[in-house]
């Protein structure tokens, strides 16, 4: 079970490396996206302050819808996804080791780009720890969550757009939770609470949403 | 080791493509399923792989559903089809390695490369799938079906795209196969020499009215 | 008494038959019922005056999105689990009434908030959860109409809603938890002072009313789904000469 997990995930590294043109959009996604709201909301620091959490984690969860269309469907359209399925092992470990690799090709550097986004919102080093301990422990969920969505509309006429509809909503605790932390921290009212919450989202995230991505992978296949 | 249907029936859409196949195959047996296009000789082959649910009956490994006997059947059993499940941006070693990877298999570069070789693939195996041609990306696929050392082959068009001397290979590939106790499920609209192979012809369609006879035999006639 | 009887599509289709005209009388009779209660009986509130009369359409609106959810979840996972093609069709047949009365709660919750709140759209919880509940329907018969394959489609849209049906408490949890931190609490709309019984007994009318409809109209679209998926059988061809 490990060789398969491990091969599954060193196996979507390994293309990623190949094609780093097709990561790197969606954190330039995220990138712009937040840089974009300080030009339309004026560069008042209070102001900025107040909506960083917020737009920081909206901007994550449409990075996330951006990668997240390919994360079967590549696969899919060369064959390589019937093989995984033929493994002796469950699709449920083929759709954990799909969306840990996706964590680590983009949630990962999300931790890393976040810090200095948060400089542009002139969020005081505190903050932005929380933002990141957030970010940690919510973009597992974009991951998890996001993959049931992949796998449901695997090959279909207008994939993408509709993976947007069927996940966004699905995203609401983890969205709530997670900029609840940064605003809480801000409001000086700490962050334990969202955070705990945000654990125990993914915690259960991470125990069904694999189950249903591989029985949907199965039912897209078929 | 046998591998058998029990009133297999399988509808696409409205159509019903078959219903009440009874088949048994032993070690040692190719299989050849016949049948015009579109009359579900495809779907017959993802009902044996498993990759798809039948309408009705079960698929047996050794008289016991192949649901119930997942693991074991899935160790046994390699499906090759029409995408080959070769990835462009790996080499052709890579992409074996890979294909055992997920079967919970382990080989080294040695073990692979003098099959790449016997494949005719030995000018390109640094080289990334994606320059190859079709039918030697479709060697790769048939390559890691040769490593992974599956009992059972289910193959799809296996003949599709391979050159004059790759179907001379073939033939011979699958005749060692059987002799040596190996099992072969296979379609082809190609001839195909197979002496000294112990064929058993599957003939799949709908159960055909006596107006469909009637219009087959006169267009047959024209 | 045997179950496998009735879930058989034709033996299905006669019966659901034959209950729409009763289950579509006695709709009209409840709602004819429960807006007379509602307009004429119940008395006047004192706070909030007559515009509270629309929680009556209000509230068994957004109970029924809710149950409408909580039955279709059901009807997936008998479906999943003991592969009956017609509990799908009860799912697909629900979810279109299910996203109507999820409408209906969100556009008389605007228009009871206008005079409550000043305004038709506050951060209200319930409101808020509503919508998302809504976005949930859109997107599933969003996804059932993508997939060709009817088996697919099915299942697919099986899968989908029991992973909401499992995340609507979670999200109501988290809209309850983020409407509390932002504006502290507002003012409830089931919170009408010394509810009189009255009121209960017109919101329960109309609620009863509102289940009624739901079943015929679902009722009425089974029988069209299993005439589209059956109509290569005998029996499908009889049934549409007849009709």
């Amino acid at each position: 079970m490990w060789r398969f997990l491990i091969t599954v995930i060193r196996r979507d590294l390994l293309l990623a490396a190949r094609r780093k043109g097709d990561w790197l959009t969606s954190q330039f996604f995220f990138v712009m996206v937040v840089s974009l709201f300080p030009l339309g909301i004026g560069a008042d620091p209070e102001q900025l302050r107040r909506v960083a959490g917020g737009v920081l984690w909206v901007a994550a969860l449409l990075a996330s819808l951006l990668s997240l269309q390919r994360l079967y469907a590549d696969d899919h359209r060369d064959g390589s996804l019937e093989q995984m399925l033929l493994s002796p092992q469950p699709a449920l470990i083929l759709a954990l080791g799909k969306a840990t690799a996706h964590w680590l090709i983009f949630g990962l550097p999300l931790l890393v780009i976040a810090p200095l986004l948060g400089l542009q919102f002139a969020l005081p080093p505190d903050v932005i720890g929380t933002l990141v301990i957030s970010l940690a422990i919510g973009t597992p969920i974009l991951s998890l969550l996001g993959g049931v969505g992949a796998a449901l509309t695997l090959g279909l006429r207008g994939g993408g757009t509709l993976l947007t509809l069927l996940i966004l909503p699905l995203y609401v605790p983890a969205l709530i939770f997670g900029a609840g932390a940064v605003d809480g921290i801000l409001a000086g009212m700490g962050a334990e609470a969202q955070l705990s919450l945000l654990g125990a989202f993914m915690g259960l995230c991470l125990l069904l949403a694999p189950w249903v991505t591989g029985a949907a992978l199965r039912v897209s296949v078929d | 080791m046998r591998l058998s249907t029990h009133n297999l029936a399988c509808q696409r859409g409205d159509r019903r493509l078959f219903s009440g196949l009874q088949m048994d195959l032993y070690a040692g047996q190719l299989l050849l399923v016949q049948g015009g296009n579109g009359r579900g000789k495809t779907s017959f082959l993802r009902l044996l792989a498993g990759l798809s649910q039948p309408e009705a009956g079960e698929v047996r490994w050794n008289g016991e559903s192949i649901s119930r006997t997942r693991e074991a059947y899935y160790q046994t059993m390699v499906y090759l089809a029409h995408a080959n499940g070769v990835k462009d941006d790996l080499t052709p070693v890579e992409n074996v390695q890979i294909h055992v990877g997920l079967r919970g298999q382990k080989r080294t570069q040695a073990e692979i490369e003098p099959v790449l070789v016997r494949m005719g693939l030995a000018a390109c195996l640094d080289l990334p799938a994606r320059v190859l041609s079709f039918g030697q990306r479709r060697r790769v696929a048939l390559a890691g079906l040769l490593v992974s050392g599956a009992m059972l082959w289910i193959l799809d068009e296996p003949l599709t795209g391979l050159d004059v001397r790759g179907v001379a290979e073939m033939e011979t590939l699958l005749r060692e196969h059987v002799q040596a106790g190996g099992m072969v499920v296979m379609t082809t609209h190609q001839p195909l020499r197979l002496q000294g192979v112990d064929t058993v012809p599957l003939q799949i369609g709908p159960l055909m009215q006596v107006d469909d006879l009637v219009s087959e035999s006169a267009s047959a006639e024209a | 008494m045997n179950l496998y009887h009735y879930a058989a599509p034709a033996t299905f289709y006669r019966m659901a038959g034959r209950w729409i005209p009763w289950l579509s009388w006695g709709a009209g009779l409840l709602t004819a019922m429960g807006l007379y209660i509602s307009f004429f009986v119940a008395p006047t509130d004192f706070q909030q005056g007559e515009a509270y009369r629309i929680i009556f359409i209000h509230v068994p609106a957004a109970w029924m999105s809710m149950f409408i959810y909580l039955v279709m979840a059901f009807w997936c996972a008998i479906g999943l689990a003991f592969n009956t093609r017609l509990s799908y069709l009860m799912a697909r047949a629900l979810a279109p009434t299910g996203a109507l009365f999820c409408f209906l709660a969100l556009w008389t919750g605007a228009l009871w908030g206008k005079p409550m709140w000043g305004a038709w759209w506050v951060g209200d919880a319930r409101l808020t959860s509503q919508l998302i509940l809504l976005f949930l329907y859109v997107g599933i018969m969003a996804l059932w109409a993508a997939i060709d394959d009817p088996k697919r489609g099915d299942r697919a849209g099986a899968l989908l809603i029991l992973v909401g049906a499992v995340n609507v408490p979670i999200i109501y949890f988290s809209v309850k938890w983020w409407n509390t931190l932002h504006q502290g609490s507002s003012i409830n709309l089931m919170k009408a002072p010394s509810m009189a019984t009255t009121m209960l007994v017109g919101m329960l009318v109309m609620a009863i009313a509102a289940w009624l409809y739901t079943i015929a109209v679902a009722f009425v679209r089974v029988r069209g789904l299993i005439l589209e998926r059956e109509r290569h059988t005998d029996w499908a061809q009889e049934a549409l000469k007849e009709a």
